[in-house]
């Protein structure tokens, strides 16, 4: 009995995204797809309890949705219903496993990124769609008011079926590039949004860094040339090597990647990160993402050389702020480029980024701070500290500033 | 569009109203205010004694009824608010995830009427 429910509940966790994805690219709509599958989750409550649960669920619950949203297109009685349940019959011998462009979900992520969706609300949509996130986790991670996320997300999902964009690949190189872009960064923001919270030990938002995780290797696996996403997925395993190393034990208190026990980083995971690195490269195109993995595979190596390259770091970040000046690359080249010239040359760096970007970013600041008490400026650092502090919103990022203020000698 | 953030923190640990004025310059409300003020978006706010201190009034069927305490006993207690200016909800919403209650007891955002 239970287990039919628990079964059940163990699908809509793990399978709900491909689900979608591969029934709405069969019914042409993520609306109509969803809708089917929650009926055909219904059924399986019902029927499962009574029967037991079948040996292919996954498969079950597929052609029950599918039947469904036969039924439901019928009933519409539009000619053009004929047609796509001609398709859907052609089609349906494509069951799950597919890789490549084939990929459903895939297509699903190409139709989030399209250029009629609003862009802050791309990355959501695909964690919705995609991977069947409900919308108030999304809009905790995101800090957006769960009522209009809600909207905006339902706004987007209309666009999709009533503007016709296709559940297919742009044909145009150009336009394929620009989405597969918006594809990445949207990935990427769902993956440093959850790597924020595993310091707090927020389970919604460490799940959030997983799935990132498993989104940018199925874009790997079915775009095998785009250097960009191997990039990306080195990126992001880099990161994810040093979970264990970026949070103190037993404060939960921030580390910086200095100050890191090396030990403690994943030596597997690094190899696996050096692996997809070499993957992009094998593909030659200089991208954002493999010049920010190259970055952290210079840092990576510090677990067994014992220390940080950082004319190589100062080389790899000023061809960063390059092609992406963004306010978080350029602070980041401020404090490499004070690892070789000084703090005072740091400094520098960081008064030339526009004031406008840098005001309410933590990080400028705490860098900033960092910079200064190394200089001996201990007023002006402790107002720096200050302003870190009060801009920080992840608790054990606080505990680390309020500490290295403490630091700071008393006058 | 103006908002006001409602401070909920957990049960007074300032206990007089020293404690609450003292608070108020402590590295993290210091700190939180100030970046609310460099960022040129704070409006106003103040806070509040300890909530016992508080006298609630009611008029039920004309009859006047005084309590003393807070008008809602919460695990958390209305400690303070602050007012700010910002674009939309998104940009009020960030600045509430930064407020120190957020972390210890709770933070509502509430867009103020304009008139």
């Amino acid at each position: 009995m239970r287990d039919a429910t628990r079964e059940i509940e163990r699908i809509a966790r793990l399978s709900y995204g491909r689900l979608v994805a591969s029934l709405s690219f069969r019914v042409g709509s993520i609306a109509r797809a969803e809708d089917a599958l929650s009926e055909a989750l219904m059924r399986a409550l019902d029927v499962w309890e009574r029967q037991g649960v079948p040996k292919n669920p996954e498969g079950w619950l597929l052609r029950t949705a599918r039947n469904k949203a036969v039924d439901d297109r019928r009933s519409e009685a539009r000619a053009e219903t004929y047609r796509t349940e001609i398709e859907m019959l052609l089609e349906s011998h494509i069951e799950d496993g597919q890789t490549g462009i084939e990929d459903p979900r895939i297509r699903l992520m190409f139709a989030c990124a399209h250029p009629a969706i609003e862009p802050r609300i791309r990355a959501p949509l695909m964690l919705q769609t995609v991977l069947g996130l409900d919308s108030r986790r999304i809009a905790s991670v995101y800090l957006m008011s769960p009522g209009t996320l809600g909207q905006r997300l339902t706004r987007a999902k209309a666009k999709i079926e009533q503007s016709g964009i296709p559940l297919t690949l742009p044909s145009e190189h150009k336009e394929y590039e620009a989405r597969l872009d918006d594809i990445l960064t949207a990935i990427y923001a769902a993956y440093a949004v959850g790597a924020n919270g595993f310091g707090s030990g927020d389970a919604k938002a460490t799940n959030l860094a997983s799935e990132a995780l498993w989104l940018i290797s199925t874009v790997c696996a079915a775009l095998p040339s785009a250097a960009e996403a191997h990039g990306l997925f080195a990126l992001i395993l880099f990161t994810e090597s040093r979970r264990n190393a970026r949070f103190d034990a037993v404060s939960n208190t921030f580390i910086p990647l200095q100050q890191q026990d090396v030990n403690l980083w994943n030596s597997e995971m690094i190899r696996d990160a050096e692996q997809a690195l070499r993957n992009a490269q094998s593909n030659l195109s200089l991208g954002r993402f493999q010049l920010e993995a190259s970055i952290q595979a210079v840092h990576a190596a510090r677990q067994t050389s014992g220390y940080s390259d950082w004319a190589a770091l100062q080389t790899l970040y000023r061809g960063l702020v390059k092609i992406s000046p963004t306010v978080g690359a350029l602070t980041s080249q401020a404090a490499a480029e004070a690892e070789t010239g000084g703090p005072e040359v740091g400094l520098q760096f960081l008064d030339r980024i526009d004031p406008r970007l840098r005001e309410t970013y933590q990080p400028w600041h705490a860098t900033r701070a960092h910079l200064l008490s190394k200089q001996g400026q201990t007023e002006a650092a402790l107002s720096s500290f200050d302003s870190a502090i009060g801009l920080s919103n992840d608790p054990s990022e606080r505990a680390y500033l309020m500490a290295e203020k403490a630091k700071l000698p008393r006058s | 569009m103006q908002f006001m953030l409602i401070n909920y923190t957990k049960p007074s640990p300032d206990a007089t109203a020293d404690d609450v004025a003292a608070a108020k310059d402590d590295e993290l409300w210091g700190a939180y205010t100030k970046a609310l003020v460099d960022a040129g978006v704070l409006v106003g706010g103040e806070a509040l004694h300890p909530s016992h201190t508080a006298t609630t009034v009611r008029i039920i069927d004309g009859v006047k009824d005084l309590h003393d305490g807070p008008y809602a006993d919460s695990k958390e207690q209305f400690g303070g608010f602050y007012l700010i200016e910002v674009p939309d909800l998104d940009a009020a919403l960030m600045w509430a995830a930064r407020n120190p209650a957020a972390a210890t007891g709770a933070v509502e955002v509430r867009p103020v009427v304009s008139f």
